[in-house]
């Protein structure tokens, strides 16, 4: 995810990487993952995610960006369970994958290029 | 082509959901799906975020998903039964006049192994069977089947989320570096390749920018390792 400050809104960073930031650390499905010295509330500094979880981060200093990788040392899959998604259609219309519950789903990536 | 297979696998309670994978949106993929005018959810992401999500490298791939929201299959290279490309391809003469460089590109696409028959068989017997299908698999095979991350991969999708963010910003030559950084740290992964090369040129051919293209990358891996075949 691409960041204007090295520190990250905390339902923004859930939203994205699927970690919620909880009193006990970064947590994904049963699995937390302590963050020492984070604070009780407010942004968290990117820099202790990325120490933390393994995710990269690259700076842009020119540019004022940073970008925070996904978590690595593992498979891209922690568990099999399908990430909350929503994504829009071509009018621009958010659709939740989560509103097809109780169907089974193939999805399939394409691309115009 | 999903269509047709969607049409069949539908009312067995089998949904298709297409998502395309493209830094320009709406712009670049709207009018690909307006002509196939889809009766299943066709969604955009612009962000790439299936890439990092599941592990998408390449076009087309899919994963299937149970009705709880479990992953079943990890994403493979997925075809309806049909090869888009082949489809396209078939009975096509080719104009005299097509360029040397596009000839040898329908040259190597001809070449790709695909088996796209075989999936399509494959999603059959999960729609009829569910998972008592033998190819719905255990959350412990989806998460074993799924691509290791390394750093240098986290890092290269940290660059493409750059590149993106820059491109959309109209600063292509700063766009263009961090393309090149996730291409460098990422080589296997086509989508970061494909989606850079497609700004500079449609066909993805040789640039200044960068120092390969579709089909130098193509002949240079061999054809026939191009989409690996799913292990059904």
């Amino acid at each position: 995810m691409v960041l204007e400050r090295p520190e990250v809104d905390r339902a923004a960073f859930a939203a994205r990487t699927g970690w919620e930031i909880k009193p006990e650390g970064a947590c994904q499905s049963d699995r937390c993952v302590p963050l020492p010295g984070a604070p009780a509330a407010g942004p968290i500094d990117v820099r202790l995610l990325s120490d933390r979880l393994g995710m990269a981060l690259v700076s842009d200093e020119a540019h004022g960006l940073w970008a925070l990788g996904p978590e690595s040392a593992g498979r891209v899959l922690p568990s099999a369970e399908m990430p909350d998604i929503e994504l829009p259609d071509r009018n621009g219309r958010p659709f939740a994958l989560r509103s097809l519950r109780g169907t089974r789903i193939v999805m399939v990536a394409w691309a115009s290029w | 082509m999903w269509q047709e297979l969607r049409a069949e696998l539908h009312p067995q309670g089998v949904e298709v959901v297409t998502v395309a994978l493209d830094t320009g949106g709406a712009d670049a993929a709207g009018r690909f799906i307006d002509a196939a005018a889809p009766e299943h959810p066709s969604l955009i992401d612009a962000e790439h975020r299936l890439d990092e999500l599941l592990g998408i490298t390449n076009v087309p791939m899919g994963v299937w998903i149970d009705e709880a929201g479990t992953l079943v299959r990890p994403p493979e290279t997925a075809h309806p039964g049909k090869s888009v490309l082949r489809e396209m391809m078939r009975g096509q003469k080719v104009p005299e006049d097509v360029p040397p460089r596009v000839l040898e590109m329908l040259v190597e696409t001809a070449k790709i192994r695909v088996k796209p028959e075989r999936y399509a068989e494959a999603l059959r017997d999960w729609a009829a069977n569910g998972a008592e299908s033998e190819y719905a698999l255990s959350p412990e095979e989806v998460i074993e089947r799924s691509r290791p991350r390394t750093p240098e991969h986290s890092e290269a999708a940290a660059h493409f989320a750059l590149g993106q963010h820059l491109h959309r910003a109209g600063d292509a030559d700063a766009a263009r570096a961090h393309f090149r950084e996730a291409h460098r740290l990422d080589p296997d992964n086509w989508t970061y390749r494909r989606q850079a090369w497609s700004f500079e040129d449609p066909l993805q051919g040789p640039s200044e920018h960068y120092d390969s293209d579709w089909l130098s990358d193509v002949k240079a891996s061999g054809a026939e390792n191009y989409y690996p075949l799913p292990d059904l």
